[in-house]
């Protein structure tokens, strides 16, 4: 019987070794892409756009928690938290293995990753693309990404199709957006005046476009009335109860176009600043003033 | 320079104040035409205005009532700051001092916040007046329980006390609506709403009524300056001045603050500038402020109607902006006269 050879023996300690490592190695590369590989079950929303999106895409089933402005969908589980003044604990209270928030105060991402919770920033996006590219993400990320990219290529397709039949009768009318009445407006660097370019409208706000403003300029009374704008919309008739009667009744405004021709469009606040997939319903209801005015 | 001439710069500053006022604006309305629309509203003229439809409604109905406004709630802010100063004989003593502003400002964001469906431009007016008196009565109820301290200390004390708590319920109330900010801010930066003629109706009867019992009380009130004793030893009853004086000043600024929300510091500089100019009596500073405080509010309007046209600057922030610079260059040449 032939005894082993130390160099032998130690060259099986050594593969041993070799093969312990490789197999730790494994479990630990699996271990650490376990998390991207399951997606997450307990959802924070803090962003009422993120909410809507997530139930669009068939994700609403692992959202455990929506923020107090989450008002659509219905089934959406509002709660108290806030996505403008959130408190870490209340959110880290849910157990979440994913937050989504569209604002970001006081480090909250920081404080939620180093309590090991993932967290989607989804800043208010600039433009249709960079809603869609939103969508996209909150598609990966929940493992519903087929969704996600049937959600994004139909609201492109029906966005397509009420432009191009809008589109021709916009050209070159006035388009006033009203955020409150103190005449607070939206200008085209804006998500929703990016909206209203694509039907070609001309928005009245542009002229007050300024730096500071970030794109939110309060408008003269005087001015608004002086550009006598085609179309108003009105996107504060629950915040501030206005409608196309109060509008007329303003001093001064019976003489405005909108106000003569009644197209005064009236848009769910909420609608006119978000950015998820409702943004559809918004394009409907100008199309349809427009089909409105030119019939 | 005499009395006589004081008030009739001041009336001057003011007239010029309004005519600019309505011929700069957004719109842009020719000056000669606005002159021919105004000849063709007196009956015996006979001219017809060159004006469109829509520039005569922006002219009478936007431009016209917000200049009307402007000088009368500048008038107001200015002469309740100046009787302000003059009964509690303290130079920082603003209209805001008893807690006015911190009462109205509840008023206006529990009117926002509770009020939703209701066209708030309608209930934040009678809310923010209803705040601001809630607050200065319990200022008064306050201050009066802790007896009267030297030249009104006390009552000062508990405006201070009444006007922290009452910004506290009102920023806890904001947070828990977060979605009413806007409205609320607006509100709070100072604004004169283009709203017609209809809160010039509303706020016309208070300012009538509080500037002539502060003017009625004008000599008086150059008595108290002199100490609360003296002026007993004098035979005026100090503490029924005081009363009234406070009384007129805080029901003509909580209705001023109601239309227009808070705008600052015209009822300090305004009284302040024409003390060092025309002199500390106040037989002569309430009316000159009336005067004096209309204009700047009216002047400080065009720049914030005009500077970003077509947007609009906060009209506190142009009270501050320009009058701050103002004040200064008069607090210098003031005293080199003095010395």
């Amino acid at each position: 019987m032939q005894l082993p050879v130390p160099l032998a023996e130690g060259g099986f300690v050594s593969r041993l070794l070799l093969g312990l490592l490789a197999a730790l190695f494994v479990v630990l590369v699996a271990a650490s892409g376990s998390p991207a590989a399951t997606p997450p079950h307990r959802i924070v929303s803090l962003s009422p756009t993120a909410t809507e999106t997530l139930f669009a895409i068939g994700a609403g089933s692992q959202v455990v928690a929506a923020d107090d402005q989450s008002d659509y969908p219905k089934q959406a589980p509002r709660t108290a938290l806030s996505g403008f003044t959130p408190n870490v604990e209340a959110v880290a209270g849910y157990r979440p293995d994913l937050v989504v928030v569209a604002f970001d105060p006081n480090g909250l991402s920081t404080t939620l990753r180093r309590l090991g919770i993932r967290v989607l920033v989804q800043d208010p996006a600039k433009d249709l693309a960079g809603a869609y590219a939103q969508m996209l993400a909150l598609g990966r990320i929940t493992g519903h990404l087929p969704e996600a990219t049937r959600l994004v290529a139909s609201t492109k397709t029906r966005i397509a199709g009420l432009l191009e039949r809008a589109t021709p009768r916009a050209r070159g009318l006035k388009v006033f957006h009203e955020l409150g009445p103190d005449l607070y407006s939206a200008t085209s660097a804006t998500f929703i005046g990016k909206v209203y370019a694509l039907f070609g409208l001309k928005n009245i706000a542009d002229a007050a476009d300024s730096a500071g403003s970030g794109g939110y300029p309060k408008l003269s009374a005087e001015y608004v009335v002086s550009q006598s704008p085609d179309i108003v919309v009105l996107a504060d008739i629950n915040c501030c109860a206005q409608s196309a009667k109060t509008v007329a009744a303003r001093p001064g405004w019976r003489n405005v176009a909108a106000v003569r021709t009644g197209t005064i469009v009236r848009i769910d606040d909420s609608l006119a600043s978000r950015w998820g997939p409702r943004i559809v319903d918004f394009v409907r209801a100008i199309a349809g003033a427009l089909a409105h005015l030119r019939r | 320079m005499s009395s006589r001439l004081w008030i009739l710069a001041a009336s001057l500053f003011l007239l010029g104040s309004l005519v600019l006022g309505v011929l700069v604006g957004p719109a842009d309305i020719g000056l000669g035409a606005v002159f021919e629309s105004v000849a063709a509203r007196i009956p015996v003229l006979h001219v017809h205005s060159p004006l469109s439809s829509t520039d005569e409604a922006i002219l009478w109905d936007i431009r016209l009532p917000r200049v009307v406004l402007g000088a009368l709630v500048g008038a107001m802010l200015a002469v309740a700051g100046a009787s302000y100063q003059g009964v509690f004989r303290n130079p920082l003593a603003d209209p805001y001092l008893l807690g006015v502003a911190a009462g109205a400002g509840l008023g206006a964001t529990l009117a926002v916040v509770y009020l939703r469906g209701i066209d708030f431009q309608s209930t934040l007016p009678p809310a923010a007046f209803v705040g601001g008196a809630v607050a200065v009565v319990a200022a008064y109820a306050i201050g009066r329980s802790a007896g009267v301290g030297a030249g009104g200390a006390t009552l000062v004390l508990a405006g201070v006390t009444v006007a922290a708590f009452f910004t506290a319920v009102q920023t806890f109330v904001q947070q828990q609506h977060s979605d009413t900010i806007q409205e609320v801010y607006s509100w709070i930066l100072g604004r004169l709403p283009s709203s017609g003629w209809r809160d010039v109706v509303l706020l016309l009867p208070y300012v009538a009524v509080a500037i002539t019992g502060i003017l009625l009380h004008r000599r008086l009130l150059d008595v108290l300056s002199v100490g609360d004793e003296e002026a007993a030893s004098l035979g005026v009853h100090v503490g029924r001045v005081r009363l009234a004086v406070v009384l007129c000043a805080t029901v003509g600024t909580a209705a001023a603050v109601a239309v227009s929300g808070l705008i600052g510091f015209v009822g300090i500089i305004v009284p302040h500038a024409i003390r060092l100019m025309a002199g500390p009596s106040y037989r002569l500073l309430l009316p000159l402020s009336v005067l004096a405080g209309g204009g700047f509010l009216v002047l400080a309007d065009v720049i914030a109607r005009t500077a970003l046209s077509p947007a609009e600057v906060p009209i506190g922030v142009v009270t501050a902006f320009f009058g701050a610079p103002f004040f200064a260059v008069v607090l210098r040449t003031s005293k080199r006269m003095a010395t």
